[in-house]
């Protein structure tokens, strides 16, 4: 009875995950994840082996704990709270994995007690490092922690050694079955997952969280082999490999090699860059106002300086006034725009932009030229031409939004300082380019005030 | 030095290559000028003015060839011009040196230093001493008020209370600078304007200067790119030309006048508009042959003469457009000349010097102390920066059974090694283990499988989702409550906690984020 209902809760979150395709079938999908999450808690009852007295009143607080939170949480806040929910993944099964241990293996023989040590430790330090990396990553994502790379000296080596000293540990554990070189090991691996994170400059933060996303999932499969239970493996591995994927979009948006963004070979990669000719030059919001009015296609550009301004309800207020003169207004989002793959599609949405005036870069950018009026909204380093045109740049390679082909483009932006990635931009500095210095939110709402 | 500008002697040529106002000018270069008497009358300039200016007037075309070093002219000099000329004059004018060997010769032996102003390199520094664009707008200008002239309708359209009136068709056939000059006077006099040029490049000026661009549907690798032949149009294979043909011969009928401007550098003009498309226009209709110097792009065009078709469509095969427009042409034509004096006076101390390094100067130089330096070395510099040519990639022979097999072989490899591990597993692993490993590989697919779908701007809440789902691991920590270690229910009931907290919290805030999600 259990196993079928497991099952149908196995398909149920297949389903889940495969109605995101779309918009409309999204909204279907998150039922079906529900549905199967509950089957899978009742069968697990059903099973005899659950302590209701404890698990549920405990279930009832963190259902209060965590609907608050959903309900609380600002929609720019969103990496922190995604990073923060995933520490507490690894830290589960940090739990489960040493709980098994404490357990025994009274019941088990032969090659099932060397499966089963090497289960839990495999959960253990998957865990372990999930539970730190998040952790450091949420820490970065909320301004806690500086988003620069940390670089250690000899970075590499370290992370090697202590993988190879996780290895003899477990084979310590499993000559001795004693709980000493597990906890040793569970320090290590914490040790690992926060310096990974660390290391990883903050223009890679979308790869971060996707790749603890799978790591969290991996986390879990782990912990059903433990348990023997295929519902977990099944959830795990379809998580893991959601993550994997999604960190492998966000690389390839960044022109980065996978690998290297993991080990934190990007950061602070000395630049051969050339100098930039020319000037920045500004211009007041009458100006903008005024090229708006005039513009018949206008697209906005938003970045991570609009999460951090909040600005994408005057963004979204603009954009309907715009387009109530009857102008052609749309969004070019690039992959990695913001601190989460999607971010920028989810602060929109929020502020009720909708959703089919919002477009990829690839649907967009051979538009540019055709367009009137593009306003970048704190974003920088993807709308920079030097990852086109100088092959010197540390982002060179790297697919951006061609806005400069616009005929005008207007940068909303805090002051003259250079991106995330620190990499100074010649879209700046063109002809066609003029900048609309301060604070997102602030310029907006000027800008409203000369839009009716 | 003095400069002199004597009356042209070609019939009909009105312009002058000196003004007043260019005179004042050349005085600021160090020069003095001359004028012979009468040279500006039909370009409106009475010798008064040029006296005004401070110009020296001279009685004589042959006393201002004595008392001048440079002479200053608009059309090639003729036989009795050139027996005037001392040693060591120069002459600057246009020259045409491909089509007058003769007249070089002559030059040559005469000992002078002819610069011919249709030589002038078409590179951006130049521009200010292009007489031919100078002149070649006027033309386009002139074409379309000539053939306003003998057109008996408005070019706008109208709807009065006497009827309506519908705006005249104007085709533009080359797009040079007469074609484009011509489709910005015929746009702005409220015609329909179309044109047409064998070079593709050009229909973003067409389009700009409001003209249709008449798409021809050819391949691409015939088609023309401007920047090697230094933005002039080159022959056309036949391919092309019966392509354009055919769509001359269906516009034909619609067209109420047609300007033709094509020329090739160096050639007879193509035939372009033929006798039967001439048949097929309405009564009524004008073509203006701005080609007629050249042999015509019209059949049935006569040079220097108007002819009416039998079908009634009138056939202008004026040569002396700029001519007919002196005072203006005079003005543009003596700025071009002036501005050459300024690149050959870099002292302004008066006194030309040939400087024969230089891209400009060379070019237009056809005969200097006693040698003919016709035709000059390719320019330095491009004429239009060259389109970088898409790079030949070296594209594999891209048979896609190739491609499949070469997959198909990886992919084989990889199962093959991958089965052999597996095999390895479930001869050491526990029957059980081996399902569960089953059942993890086959997630993993299903998992790559979906993932693959999911719609970039969902991303976001595909995280929320999956970090959801991924607290299934509370399935573990129930069981575990139900264990009799202390440490154990104290860890299992932490887990249940935080995993109640995750699930809860991670469909909520995704459900959140979904119904945001709007169409407009």
């Amino acid at each position: 009875m259990d196993t079928a209902l497991y099952i149908i809760a196995g398909v149920l979150f297949i389903l889940s995950l495969g109605g995101l395709s779309n918009q409309e079938s999204a909204k279907r999908s998150i039922w079906y994840g529900i549905v199967g999450m509950g089957l899978a808690v009742l069968a697990t009852f059903m099973s005899g082996h659950v302590n209701l007295w404890i698990t549920i009143p405990l279930i009832a607080v963190g259902a209060v704990i965590g609907l608050f939170l959903a309900r609380k949480v600002e929609m720019t806040e969103m990496p922190q709270l995604v990073a923060a929910m995933h520490s507490l993944v690894g830290l589960v099964a940090v739990f489960i994995g040493i709980n098994s241990h404490l357990h025994g293996i009274a019941h088990l023989e032969g090659v099932e007690i060397a499966i089963h040590q090497i289960e839990i430790f495999l959960g253990v330090f998957i865990g372990a490092i999930t539970f730190t990396g998040s952790i450091v990553a949420y820490g970065k994502l909320s301004g806690m922690i500086g988003s620069k790379a940390l670089t250690l000296p000899g970075r590499h080596i370290l992370n090697a050694g202590a993988i190879v000293v996780s290895v003899l540990l477990m084979i310590a554990y499993m000559k001795s079955g004693a709980m000493f070189p597990l906890i040793i090991m569970t320090l290590i691996a914490g040790a690992l997952g926060a310096h990974l994170v660390w290391a990883i400059g903050g223009a890679d933060m979308p790869v971060v969280v996707s790749m603890l996303n799978s790591y969290s999932g991996w986390a879990a499969a782990a912990t059903g082999f433990l348990l023997g239970n295929d519902v977990l493996i099944v959830v795990g591995a379809l998580v893991g490999s959601s993550g994997a994927i999604l960190s492998f979009i966000m690389c390839k948006a960044m022109n980065r090699s996978f690998i290297s963004v993991i080990l934190g070979g990007f950061g602070n990669v000395a630049s051969t860059q050339g100098e930039i000719d020319g000037e920045q030059v500004a211009i007041d919001a009458d100006g903008v106002a005024a090229a708006l009015k005039d513009a018949d296609s206008v697209v906005i550009v938003p970045g991570y300086g609009m999460a951090v301004a909040q600005a994408q309800q005057g963004v979204a207020e603009l954009t309907r006034r715009l387009r109530a003169k009857g102008k052609n207004v749309r969004f070019a989002i690039h992959p990695v725009a913001g601190r989460l793959p999607g971010h920028m599609n989810v602060l929109l949405a929020e502020a009720k932009v909708p959703y089919d005036i919002v477009l990829e870069m690839d649907e967009i950018n051979d538009d540019f030229p055709d367009t009137d009026v593009v306003m970048v909204i704190g974003s920088n380093d993807i709308v920079n031409p030097a990852a086109q045109e100088d092959p010197g740049s540390p982002i060179a390679g790297m697919p951006v939004l061609e806005v400069w082909k616009a005929k005008q483009v207007f940068v909303s932006k805090r002051g003259q300082g250079s991106g995330y990635s620190g990499i100074e931009n010649p879209l700046f500095y063109k002809e066609n380019t003029r900048m609309f210095y301060g604070d997102a939110k602030a310029s907006l709402d000027q800008l409203l005030n000369m839009i009716s | 030095m003095i400069i002199g500008a004597p009356k042209e002697v070609f019939a009909g040529e009105a312009r002058v290559a000196l003004t007043p106002a260019s005179a004042a000018d050349l005085a600021k270069l160090g020069y003095e000028c001359a004028v012979e008497t009468g040279a500006g009358l039909l370009a409106g300039f009475s010798d008064a003015d040029y006296k005004a200016a401070g110009v020296k007037v001279h009685k004589t075309a042959a006393a201002l060839f004595k008392a001048a070093d440079i002479i200053i002219k608009v059309r090639a000099p003729e036989a009795v011009e050139v027996k005037r000329f001392e040693k060591g004059q120069m002459l600057i004018s246009f020259i045409w040196p491909t089509q007058s060997e003769k007249l070089l010769e002559q030059l040559k032996k005469a000992g002078v230093t002819a610069m011919a102003m249709d030589m002038v390199p078409r590179i951006s520094r130049a521009q200010k001493m292009d007489a031919l664009s100078s002149m070649a707008n006027i033309a386009g200008y002139r074409a379309v008020i000539e053939a306003g002239n003998n057109f008996g309708r408005f070019f706008t359209g109208q709807v009065t209370a006497a009827g309506k009136i519908p705006p005249a068709k104007v085709l533009i056939v080359g797009a040079g600078v007469a074609g484009l000059a011509a489709i910005g006077t015929a746009t702005s006099l409220g015609a329909m304007t179309y044109a047409f040029d064998v070079r593709p490049e050009v229909a973003e000026q067409i389009e700009s200067m409001g003209a249709e661009f008449v798409f021809l549907d050819f391949d691409e690798a015939d088609a023309q790119d401007g920047a090697e032949t230094g933005g002039y149009a080159a022959p056309s294979s036949p391919e092309f030309r019966e392509k354009q043909l055919e769509k001359f011969r269906e516009l034909a009928p619609e067209m109420d006048i047609v300007i033709t401007t094509a020329l090739i550098p160096g050639r007879d003009a193509p035939k372009l508009w033929l006798k039967d498309m001439v048949e097929m226009m309405k009564s009524g209709s004008v073509v203006i042959d701005l080609a007629a110097e050249k042999g015509g792009n019209c059949d049935l065009t006569v040079m220097d003469e108007k002819v009416v078709s039998g079908n009634g469509v009138t056939i202008v095969g004026y040569t002396d457009f700029p001519s007919r427009m002196a005072t203006q042409s005079s003005t543009l034509y003596a700025t071009n000349i002036r501005h050459m004096m300024t690149d050959l006076t870099p002292e302004k101390d008066g006194k030309p010097k040939v400087n024969m390094e230089d891209d400009v100067i060379r070019g237009a130089t056809v005969t200097h102390e006693g040698e003919i330096t016709f035709p000059p070395p390719p320019p330095k510099i491009k004429a239009i920066a060259a389109k970088p040519k898409a790079a030949v990639v070296e594209v594999e022979p891209i048979d896609p059974v190739a491609v499949e097999k070469a997959k198909g072989k990886k992919q084989i490899m990889i199962l093959a090694l991958a089965s052999i591990a597996l095999l390895w597993i479930g001869s050491v692993a526990p029957a059980e283990f081996f399902q569960h490993f089953m059942v993890f590989v086959l997630a993993c697919f299903v998992g790559f499988q979906v993932i693959w779908n999911v719609a970039h701007s969902l991303h976001t809440p595909l995280m929320a989702i999956t970090n959801a789902i991924s607290s299934i691991v509370i399935v573990g920590a129930l069981l575990q409550t139900g264990d009799t270690g202390f440490f154990i229910k104290l860890f299992a009931a932490l887990s249940v906690l935080m995993t109640s907290i995750n699930i809860f919290g991670g469909f909520a805030v995704t459900r959140r984020m979904l119904n945001m999600f709007q169409r407009s």
